[in-house]
C-alpha cells in the first residue's frame, strides 16, 4: 500500500464502494490479513519540537519587546542595560515595573493556555473554558469578598486563596451540573448561570461599599490589567501557577484515552476521578492565582488549544504544552498591544482579550454548529 | 488457558439487583455470545467481568487470578474493553485511535516501540484498515468507525476481548465483517464474549450463546441447544421459528407473546 496522506483517496474497502473483501484468510486460517502495508508512522512523525521551539522563541521576543515597551521614554539599549545594571530611574522603571508584568503577563498566559487544552480534553469539547464555566468572575468574586471584608491587604496570601476558592466551586458547579453526558448547551447555560451568580455577588459587595474611591479602583482591577503589579505578586502568583501545571500536566496520559469516552478509558487503566479532580483543581488553582493578581482577563485558554492543533494535532495530551506556550506569547502580546494603543489611560488587557475572543468563540460555534447541535459535551 | 470465569456473582445498580447470582465458565479459543431481552443484565455482566463495576457479591477471575486483586494496568492488559456505541471525540487520525490501545502497555502513540507498532499494523490488517490509516476518526461511516473502535481493543492484544453489541447499528457486510474478526481473534487463542441481539447471526457466529434474562443465566451452551422455540418464548417472550438450513440456525421472531411484556433497558 502506497503512503496515504490525508485527502489522497484510501484503497481498499470504502463503504458503499462495493469492493470485494480481499484476504478473507491467510495461510494460518486467521481472518483479515489484508495484503498490502500498513502505514502507521505519519502521525508518529509529527513532532511537537519545531513548535515548541518557535513558540519559546516567540515567547522571548515579545517578553524583550514588552520590556521596552512602556510610556517613560527609555531607549531600547538603555531599558536593557538598566534591566541588568543600575541606571538610576530607568532602572526603576524597567526592574520594578515593566518586568514585574512581563512575568505575570507570561505565567497568567501559560497556565490559562494549559487549563483550557486541560478542560477542553476533559469535557471533550472544543468549547471548554475556565472563562466559559464562569470561573474567572466567580474567582474575582472571592478576592472581592475578602478585600471588602477589608480583613486583609491586596498583597496578602489570602487574596489568592479566596479567589482559588471562587474558581474552585464555579468549575466543580459546572463539572457537576453539566454532568459526564451533557450537551453543549447545558454546559454553556450552566456556566452562564454561575458566572452571573458570581457576577451579582461583586455587584452587590461593589454597592455596599462605604468608599467610592475603592470602587473605582476594584472596578478597574476586575477589568484585568498587568499595569502597576509589582514583584510580590509574582512572587505571589507564581507557586500557585506551578502547582496548577502539575496538577494538568499529571492528567495528559489520561486525557489521550478519554478521546474515546470514559467508559473506554477506564477499560484502559484510567482512573477517571482522579484525572478530572487533577483538572478541575488545577484549572481553579491556576484560574484562581492568576484572577488575584491580575483581574478577570478571559478567553486565552479558549483560543490557545485552537492555534497549535494545526501543528500538533487533536491529542489532548500533546496540546498542552503548546497551548501554554501559545497562551503564554497571546497574552504577552496582548499586554504589549495595550501600550502601543494610543489612548488617554492604558486600555485593560481583559478587555482586549475579551473583544478578540469573544468573536473568536463565536466562530468556533458557527463552524461546528451541526456537530455541537448533537453531541454531549 | 484464559479461561474467564464469574463465580456467584451479585451486582446491584442503585436499589435495583441487576445481577442475582451468576456463574459462568468462559472458556478461551471460543466465540461466546451473550444474549438476552433488554434489562436482563447483559451490559451489567459484561460491565462486571471487564472489572469496571464492582460486584456486591462474588468475583471474576481471568486464568485463576481475581480481577479485583489487579491493578488498574494490569486489569488493562489483561482484559480489553469494547463499550457499545463508541465515540471518537477528536478527529484524531485512525492510526492514533488504534494506537491508544496500547496504554496499558505504556505505550505511547507518538513514540510507539517496535512491540506496539506491530500490535498495531496487525489490529489495521485485521480489521480491514488500510489505507485508513491518516483519515480523521470522526469522519468515517458508522461502520467504518465500529471497525477502528475493534481495531483499538486488539491493538491492546489482551487475552480476553469483551465486545458490547459490537455489530449494533451496522449494515450487514459491516456485521459480518466485525464477526469474522471476532471469531478470527478467539480461533488465535483469546477468550472473546460479545454481547448480541440478531439471534439469527449469534447462532451462525458463536460457539456457544450464554442467555441471560432477569439478573441471572437462564441457559448457556451450544446455538442450537439454548435457541429453541420453547426457549425464546419464555425468555424473550415470543414466538418464533427456529429453523435448520444447512448446518445453520435460523431464528424468525413472529409475534410477542401476549401474556408478557419485555423488561426496561438496562
Amino acid at each position: 500500500m502506497t503512503r496515504n496522506r490525508r485527502g489522497r483517496e484510501p484503497r481498499p474497502l470504502r463503504a458503499g464502494s462495493g469492493a470485494p473483501i480481499r484476504g478473507f484468510r491467510d495461510d494460518s486460517g486467521r481472518w483479515g490479513c489484508y495484503p498490502g502495508r500498513v502505514n502507521i508512522k505519519s502521525f508518529m512523525r509529527a513532532s511537537r519540537l519545531p513548535l515548541t521551539l518557535g513558540l519559546v522563541l516567540l515567547i522571548g521576543a515579545l517578553s524583550l519587546a514588552s520590556l521596552l515597551i512602556g510610556p517613560a521614554p527609555i531607549a531600547p539599549v538603555r531599558a536593557l542595560t538598566a534591566l541588568v545594571s543600575d541606571q538610576g530611574a530607568a532602572t526603576i522603571v524597567v526592574r520594578d515595573i515593566r518586568l514585574p508584568r512581563t512575568i505575570l503577563a507570561v505565567l497568567v498566559g501559560w497556565i490559562f493556555g494549559l487549563t483550557g487544552a486541560g478542560l477542553q480534553g476533559l469535557l471533550r469539547n472544543p468549547l471548554a473554558d475556565t472563562a466559559v464555566f464562569g470561573a474567572p468572575q466567580a474567582a474575582a468574586f472571592g478576592a472581592v469578598v475578602v478585600l471588602y471584608s477589608g480583613l486583609v491587604g491586596a498583597l496578602s496570601w489570602v487574596l489568592p486563596l479566596a479567589a482559588i476558592l471562587g474558581a474552585l466551586v464555579s468549575v466543580a458547579l459546572v463539572v457537576a451540573v453539566a454532568g459526564r453526558q451533557a450537551t453543549v448547551v447545558v454546559l454553556v447555560l450552566s456556566g452562564l448561570a454561575v458566572g452571573s451568580l458570581a457576577g451579582a455577588g461583586t455587584s452587590l459587595a461593589i454597592s455596599l461599599s462605604p468608599n467610592p474611591f475603592a470602587v473605582t479602583e476594584i472596578v478597574f482591577w476586575l477589568l484585568g490589567s498587568f499595569e502597576d503589579r509589582s514583584i510580590v505578586h509574582v512572587g505571589l502568583a507564581s507557586p500557585f501557577i506551578l502547582v496548577a501545571s502539575l496538577l494538568v500536566l499529571a492528567a495528559a496520559t489520561g486525557l489521550r484515552a478519554l478521546a474515546l469516552g470514559e467508559e473506554t478509558a477506564r477499560s484502559l487503566g484510567v482512573n477517571v476521578m482522579r484525572l478530572r479532580l487533577l483538572l478541575v483543581a488545577g484549572a481553579a488553582i491556576g484560574t484562581g492565582a492568576s484572577v488575584a493578581v491580575a483581574g478577570t482577563i478571559g478567553f486565552v485558554g479558549l483560543v490557545a488549544p485552537h492555534l497549535v492543533r494545526p501543528f500538533v494535532g487533536y491529542d489532548p495530551a500533546r496540546t498542552l504544552v503548546p497551548s501554554g506556550l501559545a497562551g503564554a506569547a497571546l497574552l504577552t502580546a496582548a499586554d504589549c498591544a495595550v501600550r502601543l494603543i494610543p489612548s488617554q489611560t492604558e486600555i485593560k488587557v481583559g478587555v482586549l482579550t475579551a473583544i478578540l475572543g469573544v468573536p473568536f468563540f463565536l466562530w468556533v460555534i458557527a463552524r461546528r454548529k451541526a456537530e455541537l447541535s448533537e453531541t454531549p459535551a | 488457558m484464559t479461561e474467564l470465569r464469574a463465580l456467584g456473582l451479585a451486582v446491584d445498580l442503585g436499589r435495583r439487583h441487576a445481577l442475582t447470582g451468576i456463574d459462568l465458565t468462559i472458556p478461551s479459543g471460543r466465540l461466546t455470545v451473550m444474549v438476552g431481552p433488554n434489562g436482563a443484565g447483559k451490559t451489567t455482566l459484561m460491565r462486571t467481568l471487564a472489572g469496571l463495576l464492582q460486584p456486591a457479591r462474588g468475583q471474576v477471575t481471568v486464568a485463576g487470578q481475581p480481577v479485583s486483586h489487579m491493578s488498574a494496568g494490569e486489569r488493562a492488559r489483561t482484559i480489553a474493553y469494547l463499550p457499545q456505541g463508541g465515540t471518537v471525540a477528536w478527529p484524531l487520525p485512525v492510526a492514533e485511535v488504534i494506537a491508544l490501545g496500547r496504554l496499558p502497555h505504556g505505550e505511547k502513540p507518538e513514540s510507539l516501540p517496535t512491540e506496539g507498532r506491530e500490535a498495531v499494523a496487525a489490529a489495521i490488517r485485521a480489521a480491514g484498515l488500510n489505507g485508513f490509516e491518516d483519515r480523521p476518526a470522526t469522519e468515517l461511516s458508522g461502520g467504518e468507525r465500529a471497525r477502528v473502535l475493534l481495531a483499538r481493543a486488539l491493538a491492546t492484544q489482551a487475552p480476553v476481548l469483551l465486545a458490547d453489541e459490537p455489530v449494533a447499528a451496522l449494515d450487514p457486510r459491516h456485521q459480518l465483517i466485525v464477526l469474522e474478526v471476532l471469531k478470527s481473534e478467539a480461533r488465535a487463542g483469546r477468550t472473546v464474549v460479545a454481547i448480541m441481539h440478531d439471534l439469527t447471526l449469534a447462532a451462525r457466529f458463536a460457539d456457544e450463546i450464554i442467555l441471560l434474562n432477569q439478573g441471572l443465566v437462564a441457559a448457556s451452551g451450544a446455538p442450537g441447544t439454548v435457541l429453541t422455540e420453547a426457549g425464546l418464548a419464555a425468555h424473550f417472550g415470543i414466538q418464533a421459528h427456529v429453523a435448520h438450513d444447512g448446518g445453520h440456525l435460523i431464528v424468525v421472531a413472529d409475534r410477542p407473546t401476549p401474556e408478557r411484556g419485555v423488561g426496561g433497558d438496562t
